[in-house]
């Protein structure tokens, strides 16, 4: 038991215990060095200090803000713009320059690229997939189908006006609904489904007349899809024979869509992003690798 | 149980925690005096001037032979330059850091910290600095105790002003490592440097003012780790700074010492002058057997041996020696060292081994590298004819200080594949030509597409090549096509 009047030494280590004793184990009274002690009280000074300076105490509402106003949520905000601000100069040049040209710019093309990959993302993305390979009905911008051309100027006029958005200069071009509308009677839609399905590698309804297909098909369908089916971009007259469907690469996707087609529609970015994040999507979706 | 009540702290804090005793070290000269002022100088003098050695790199490179340029995120050493990405030689030399200290305390104890270590050779600095200004051990004590008069003013003054410019002057060295020296020199006079050079020597200025100064033998006993792995590294067997007890005891005064002889008892050679208690830097007996207070720099050996001379007996009563052969001479045996023993040979060996394959890594490192990431989303795309593309984003790096051209080829692929890089239109034989400026990187889009009719596997292994056009240095790295 401690008494400070008679210190108890170890026998062992020569050093005197400081009283405490946990079933036999006794504490030796090592002291420590009051600088230690020292810098821990240095500690606690510099924390009030930190509570004066910086913001600290949660309050009920709000928190006590500190006399230096520091504020991250500020600091953030700066980041942000400084972000903006170090962008306008690549921005400005992209604007400035032709879609040809930051193409073949080392540093517009890598600044263009991660711009459009960060608009791609807001904005394309939900229709288009993360990828950019589309879904069923909305096209992938990957492979080299293109409905509408895939340049870099016709993708830049897609962007700009959409497809079927309403915009004056948007592409308009309605695949007719020809079983809806009874142009075609059922059995010449199966007749002229199974042509194209045949054409495109597909294998036809069994028993069907093929050459009444082939007959209905150049009357109704080569004025825009073609004599060869390959379809025309000016129209948005999509290629039949490709290995890429808009709406699915089957005998029943094809007849359905002959039937009662449906016309997809994207919307007009003219308004809702800039000239240089629009130029950068036209570049980044255009380097995918199906760009012509 | 729960007598800790009885001894509470509130009432006798000096129990818990003690004053630092102020430790006086006496100056002494020998043959470890002249090692460790040698070393002080070697060691020292690196420090202060390796920044100002020049070493040419051409025109595009820094030209100081030691520099860590952390905004162009380079390292230079005389000819070796280190990209970030190789940060692994900075592992390999702590590996052989390491090594080194186990090393040396298997052959001879606490060498790194009686004669190398920063805190031993600014605190010697700064106790020469005390001596030179304030005098011997006997003077300073007597000044502590002196009140405050103008003569004591002027020589704490003159010390405290001498440590602050040494201070100073370590802080502004330490900057200069990550700067062109002359240059930021030339803006530290003229208030010019940028003020992060500031804060840094600022920093540097008052830990070496406080280390040296003021926290000295306390840094080494209460914050430093190594003694403690020190002391679990160390055997029976390693030199370390020992006091022959088997010699020196009985201990006592000389004259008490030959009245024990003239009876015919037992008298040891120490004559108990405590000159090896007042020179050391650390405050410690050395009588009292190795310890950890203590950091073997052998001044305590210089100290006794002037001693022993003076009073005709042999030197050595202090010296460097093994637990071991105090107990062989305590029974009688010769002493015995091997400097060969297990773990030095292991150590050494271990740290030729490193060394060998650090060397080898930067005789054969290459100046130019690719790094290949596919396409994640999607993995491949199949084209309107049936072709497969693959997408890769690739990086180049060019380690030299001119523009290169890196030829690239996919080797794996059928024939007649196709390697396209977004953005670049030179193209020999099939194969895309990058241009990369000097002494940076590149990341293009690549392109691979599986030639029209070619049946590919689920996955195909391919190698990306790079070719230098003019040098024809070859780099590789491995990746996959993928297909449905």
């Amino acid at each position: 038991m401690a008494d400070i009047h008679n210190k108890e030494v170890d026998k062992l280590s020569g050093v005197e215990t400081t009283g405490h004793e946990w079933d036999g184990l006794k504490e030796l009274n090592n002291p420590l060095p009051k600088w230690w002690l020292y810098s821990f009280y240095i500690c606690i000074v510099w924390a009030i200090g930190y509570w004066v300076l910086y913001p600290s105490w949660p309050m009920i509402s709000g928190y006590t803000s500190g006399v230096l106003g520091n504020s991250q949520r500020a600091d953030a905000i700066a980041a942000y713009e400084a972000g903006i601000e170090a962008r306008s100069e690549f921005a400005d040049k992209i604007v400035a320059a032709s879609l040809e040209e930051i193409k073949a710019d080392q540093s517009l093309l890598e600044f263009a690229s991660a711009n459009g990959a960060a608009a791609f993302g807001d904005n394309c993305a939900p229709c288009h997939g993360t990828g950019a390979t589309g879904f069923e009905g909305y096209p992938n911008l990957q492979d080299d189908t293109w409905i509408w051309g895939g340049s870099l100027d016709k993708i830049q006029t897609s962007i700009l006006y959409g497809i079927r958005s309403g915009h004056d200069e948007a592409h308009v071009g309605d695949m007719p609904a020809f079983g809806r509308d009874e142009l075609l009677s059922r059995e010449e839609i199966d007749q002229v489904a199974s042509f194209v399905a045949q054409k495109a590698g597909l294998e036809p309804k069994e028993g069907i007349d093929l050459a009444a297909g082939e007959t209905l098909y150049a009357d109704n369908c080569a004025a825009c899809h073609g004599d060869d089916l390959k379809g025309i971009q000016d129209v948005g007259a999509p290629s039949l024979v490709s290995a890429n469907y808009l709406y699915g690469k089957t005998l029943d996707a094809i007849t359905a869509q002959i039937r009662n087609p449906r016309n997809g529609v994207m919307p007009a970015w003219e308004a809702r992003l800039d000239p240089a994040t629009i130029k950068s999507l036209t570049v980044y979706v255009h380097s995918f690798g199906g760009g012509q | 149980m729960g007598s800790q009540t009885e001894a509470g702290s509130g009432e006798h804090p000096e129990e818990w925690f003690q004053s630092a005793k102020k430790i006086y070290p006496m100056a002494t000269h020998g043959l470890f005096r002249r090692i460790k002022w040698g070393l002080l100088f070697f060691t020292l003098g690196i420090y202060y001037f390796l920044p100002f050695i020049r070493y040419d790199r051409g025109p595009d490179a820094p030209g100081q032979a030691v520099l860590v340029d952390l905004e162009g995120r380079r390292a230079y050493f005389f000819f070796i330059e280190i990209w970030p990405q190789e940060v692994y030689y900075l592992t390999g030399l702590l590996i052989i850091a390491a090594l080194a200290l186990f090393l040396m305390n298997a052959i001879a104890g606490r060498l790194w910290c009686g004669y190398l270590c920063p805190q031993t050779v600014w605190t010697d600095l700064y106790l020469w600095v005390e001596r030179k200004v304030e005098g011997d051990r006997r003077e300073r004590i007597a000044l502590d105790k002196q009140p405050w008069t103008a003569g004591k003013v002027a020589k704490r003054a003159t010390k405290h002003f001498l440590w602050i410019m040494i201070a100073w002057w370590t802080g502004g060295a330490w900057v200069l490592y990550f700067n062109d020296a002359p240059t930021l020199v030339y803006q530290l006079a003229t208030f010019q440097a940028p003020m992060i050079a500031y804060i840094w020597i600022g920093i540097l200025t008052a830990t070496t003012y406080l280390l040296a100064g003021f926290m000295r033998e306390q840094l080494c006993i209460y914050m430093c780790p190594w003694p403690r792995i020190q002391a679990a590294l160390t055997d029976e067997k390693a030199l370390n700074v020992t006091y022959r007890w088997d010699r020196g005891e009985p201990r006592g005064s000389l004259k008490q010492n030959k009245a024990l002889e003239a009876k015919g008892m037992p008298a040891g050679d120490c004559v108990d002058c405590y000159q090896c208690f007042q020179v050391c830097p650390t405050g410690v007996d050395i009588r009292n057997g190795l310890q950890l207070d203590c950091i073997q720099c052998g001044l305590c050996i210089d100290a006794c041996d002037n001693i022993m001379t003076k009073v005709g007996k042999p030197t050595g009563l202090i010296g460097y020696d093994t637990d071991e052969n105090i107990q062989r001479r305590v029974e009688g045996k010769e002493p015995i060292y091997s400097i060969v023993r297990p773990r030095t040979v292991i150590y050494a060996a271990v740290i030729a081994i490193v060394g060998a394959i650090m060397l080898y890594a930067l005789l054969t490192r290459s100046f130019a590298n690719i790094s290949v990431v596919h396409d994640r989303n999607p993995i491949f795309v199949t084209q309107s004819d049936g072709t497969v593309r693959n997408g890769y984003a690739v990086r180049l790096s060019n380690k030299r200080h001119h523009l290169r051209n890196f030829i690239l080829h996919v080797e794996g692929m059928p024939p007649n594949a196709k390697v396209e890089v977004v953005g670049v239109e030179m193209v020999i034989a099939g194969r895309p030509i990058i241009p990369v400026g000097p002494d940076t990187t590149r990341e293009v889009r690549v392109l691979v597409t599986s030639p029209v009719g070619a049946k590919m596997d689920p996955s195909t292994p391919v190698i990306f090549r790079i070719t230098d056009s003019v040098m024809g240095e070859v780099v590789t790295t491995k990746d996959f096509f993928k297909a449905p």
